[in-house]
């Protein structure tokens, strides 16, 4: 063997898996809808951190000009200036500080005044980084806008998919999908990320990748449905997962050294984005799409009238042969 | 499909390398650049999360459009039944959203006639939709009610938005700010950009005036006390001081001598004698000459300069002013003066404008975000780079290579389209890089798998080619779809991630259709391989 012929130096998944995905279902559904029952939940009960973008307010990020800033000093000094909730914290070193103010009521113009009363407290100890003011008229129009993107984006796809393959794959690729965008809000809702703008975008990118996954995988299971025409729905299942597994682990693995990049050197300011992202695309998607979207189809009935039109076509040749 | 003739061989590359060529603008200065042909100039423009920079939006103050085309409704009812010679029970008054008029029973019909005059057909000659400006009601007891229309209303709005980007755009430019953008979006709004500007105070404040100047006379016939706590004159009425002026009450004639719109410059100044900053103007003729004949007869009566509903100043006349110039003294600071000059020359708005949303980035977050956005894209491209070379040996070579083409090709795109590449766009890059190699594993497990099936290389090769294009067209749609839509309903940033997200799934297609096609075709003819492993 030459060396340019072949460099074998790694294999990260061996030949021939044989690995029973399928039997996993009886764990994975139940799982999968308790999970979902539960980040449900949470987003119910314990809610989103909606940042400015929809809910309106005040975004500020200062840079101390002296040493570390005095978070406790700046505390007081913004609680006496009657803004309602004031929120205070320390943004990817000592010296930054982040600071939210809330909608302010009275309208479009009370919020440029909050601005102002800010900037005369903290006065030239500090330079502003940052300065975001959301109106109450736009943040609801983003909340709006944002909710129909997704909306549609979801819908866009799902028609996509029906062209492309029958309606069983595309109603399963979108419980999966759906199952993932449930399970990411819900992990927002507990680390309490903020919910902005940046996550609408990581939410339509996770819903992009792991339908990328699931299309990989319905691609291969069309193909063997043609190919073994008489198998049973599980093994055919099992073989086309089993037949992606090594493309599925190398591109996830890329995925993620390039979203481990991202989360290591990329700064603060992208961190909630990029960590939505890894839980999303990484963790759930992955599962999904092996454990979720596969199984669903024996569930929606592909591969039933399979044989029976299999059987009734080659009943139909062999009796024009037989003539 | 491993059978690539030359010239088709020869259109791959050419357009991979003309792609890249874009880019090239990008690493050269700006001075360099502006002296190379036009079609090169194209570049990547940073966006202001990037670059640091203001972004204002505006939205006119559609109460403010209803209320000033409700006062100039009711003028013109005055003035039309006045010129008829209709005899009127009682004087136009402003109910809600709108004008009503009682005329006297024997002159109704003939009222009304007029008063439909008054309404327009909309839309202007062609694509009239048989809307008209105004609804006119005969209400009983003979009172007449005109309501502008919604449709009117808009129009009027949509008109106030395009003056206003006018006065904006001279107000901005006046102040020296460089290329500042000044946008309609939607029917009643103005977004303002203005790159490298981290401190918007004094935008902010130049933005948010209406800058409606007035001139009027101080009505004399009665103490402002009086007027306070009584009724004040039908013809005149209470306008407080500004806040530098104590905001002390005083009563003015309603009537307008000389209004802002008739001012040909103004320019900010020192007063001779006290040194104290001051805005000096010039009228036009017919304002001059306004101005000359009222002041001529008003000697020794106090005046007011009434800016946005409030009294700058109210000197005496103390002798006529007949050349048309003057000056304004209220208080101001050296740099209120010059804010004012700037607002005068660029004149009035129509309309109240309200910011609704800002956001402002200081140079050095953008500094720091672009800096780390470059660290992160290099490890990210380190890592991925070192992966694929380690999983697929020579394959990874080729994995790398289109994928670098393809960061090249982004950056091309983004030139060609002047596109903006924002902190997001960035990430959108970075993701590139790790979905990129996707299709390059999905090719290659596809050729190890056809290798097992007992195929040979060559053979394999092209089966695995053939089988995992149709795989990659079918993932990369559904991931265009999401980021196609994130770019029509995203805004600002977001939107970057969405075009650099989409310009990389394609050029991923691309290369994955024909660049790595190609390489890998010459590896075969050049090694002839008998035997093939892919890792």
């Amino acid at each position: 063997m030459r060396l340019h012929h072949s460099i074998p130096l790694l294999r990260i998944v061996p030949d021939d898996t044989k690995f029973d995905f399928m039997r996993f279902r009886r764990i994975s559904f139940p799982v999968s809808a308790a999970l979902s029952i539960l980040a449900i939940f949470l987003y119910f009960f314990h809610g989103l951190n909606f940042g400015i973008d929809f809910v309106g307010g005040t975004l500020i990020e200062v840079q101390s000009k002296s040493g570390p800033a005095d978070l406790a000093k700046m505390r007081a000094t913004l609680s006496g200036l009657s803004l309602g909730d004031v929120q205070l914290q320390e943004f990817g070193g000592p010296t930054n500080v982040l600071i939210r103010v809330a909608q302010q009521p009275g309208g479009e113009q009370a919020q440029q005044v909050a601005i102002n009363k800010v900037r005369e407290a903290l006065g030239n100890e500090v330079d502003y980084r940052r300065v975001e003011v959301v109106g109450p008229r736009v943040s609801s129009e983003l909340l709006a806008k944002s909710t129909i993107g997704l909306g549609l984006a979801i819908f866009g796809i799902l028609i996509y998919l029906w062209f492309r393959f029958e309606w069983q794959f595309s109603l399963g690729a979108m419980i999966a999908n759906v199952h993932d965008l449930v399970l990411t809000i819900g992990y927002m809702s507990l680390t309490q990320i903020d919910f902005d703008l940046s996550s609408i975008a990581a939410l339509l990118t996770i819903l992009g990748y792991s339908l990328n996954d699931t299309v990989v995988i319905y691609d291969r299971i069309r193909e063997m449905l043609r190919r073994y025409k008489r198998m049973s729905m599980p093994d055919l299942l099992n073989i086309s997962v089993n037949s992606t597994l090594s493309r599925s682990i190398i591109t996830h693995v890329t995925v993620t050294l390039a979203l481990l990049a991202l989360l290591l050197f990329g700064g603060h300011a992208i961190h909630s984005f990029v960590a939505t992202m890894i839980f999303g695309v990484v963790l759930v998607g992955t599962y999904t799409s092996v454990f979720i979207a596969a199984p669903i189809l024996i569930y929606l009935g592909v591969g039933t009238t399979r044989m029976e039109a299999e059987d009734s076509a080659a009943k139909g040749k062999a009796s024009t042969t037989q003539s | 499909m491993l059978y690539i003739s030359k010239w088709k061989a020869t259109a791959i590359l050419l357009t991979a390398l003309v792609c890249c060529l874009f880019a090239v603008p990008n690493f050269f200065p700006e001075s360099t650049v502006k002296r190379w042909p036009e079609w090169a100039q194209r570049h990547i423009v940073l966006g202001l999360d990037l670059q640091g920079g203001s972004h204002i939006l505006l939205e006119v103050d559609a109460n403010d459009v209803r209320r000033q085309k409700l006062l100039a409704l009711q003028d013109d009812v005055r003035r039309v039944l006045r010129e008829a010679r209709i005899g009127l029970t009682r004087a136009p008054v402003i109910r809600g959203s709108s004008v009503e008029v009682a005329i006297r029973e024997n002159d109704l019909q003939q009222g009304l006639a007029k008063l439909r005059e008054l309404a327009q057909p909309l839309g202007g000659f062609v694509g009239s939709t048989g809307a008209r400006s105004i609804d006119i009601e005969n209400v009983g007891g003979g009172v007449a009610r005109l309501t502008p229309t919604e449709p009117a209303l808009l129009e009027r709005i949509r008109q106030a938005v395009d003056q206003s980007v006018e006065i904006l755009g001279r107000r901005v430019n006046a102040m020296g700010l460089v290329e500042p953008s000044i946008q309609r979006q939607g029917n009643d709004r103005i977004l303002v950009q203005v790159p490298g500007l981290g401190d918007p105070q004094q935008l902010l404040e130049i933005l948010g005036k209406t800058a409606k100047l007035t001139f009027r006379l101080v009505d004399t016939s009665m103490p402002v006390e009086q007027a306070l706590q009584g009724r004040p004159p039908p013809e005149s009425e209470i306008v407080y001081g500004s806040e530098a002026e104590r905001s002390q009450p005083y009563l003015l004639e309603k009537r307008v001598i000389v209004s802002g719109d008739e001012l040909t410059d103004a320019q900010p100044g020192f007063d001779q004698r006290t040194s104290e900053p001051i805005v000096t103007f010039k009228f036009n003729t017919s304002g001059a000459r306004k101005f000359a004949q009222v002041t001529q007869e008003n000697v020794g009566r106090p005046f007011a300069i009434v800016l946005d509903d409030k009294v700058i100043s109210a000197p005496v006349i103390r002798e006529p002013i007949l050349g048309g110039s003057g000056q304004i003294s209220g208080n101001f600071t050296v740099e209120s003066a010059n804010n004012l000059a700037i607002l005068l020359r660029a004149g009035a708005l129509p309309a109240k404008l309200t910011v609704i949303e800002q956001r402002v980035v200081g140079a050095g977050l953008g500094q720091d975000s672009i800096e780390k956005g470059k660290l992160a894209s290099y490890f990210g491209a380190a890592l991925v780079v070192v992966f694929m070379i380690v999983t697929y040996g020579l394959f990874g070579v080729f994995a790398s290579i289109a994928v670098a083409v393809n960061v090249g090709m982004i950056f091309g795109i983004l030139s060609l389209l002047n596109a903006t590449l924002t902190l997001p766009g960035i990430i959108g890059i970075v993701l590139t890089i790790g979905i990129a190699v996707d299709s390059n594993v999905l090719i290659y497990e596809r050729i190890r798998e056809e290798v097992r099936t007992g195929r040979t290389p060559i053979t394999a090769i092209d089966a695995g080619f053939t089988r995992a294009l149709a795989t990659i067209l079918d993932s990369n749609i559904t991931t265009f779809i999401a980021a196609a839509v994130l770019f029509f309903f995203g805004s600002g940033p977001v939107r970057g991630f969405a075009v650099t997200l989409g310009i990389g799934i394609v050029t991923t297609v691309f290369t994955a259709f024909t660049l790595t096609r190609l390489i890998v075709a010459w590896w075969v003819r050049w090694a002839r391989p008998r035997q093939l492993a892919i890792s």
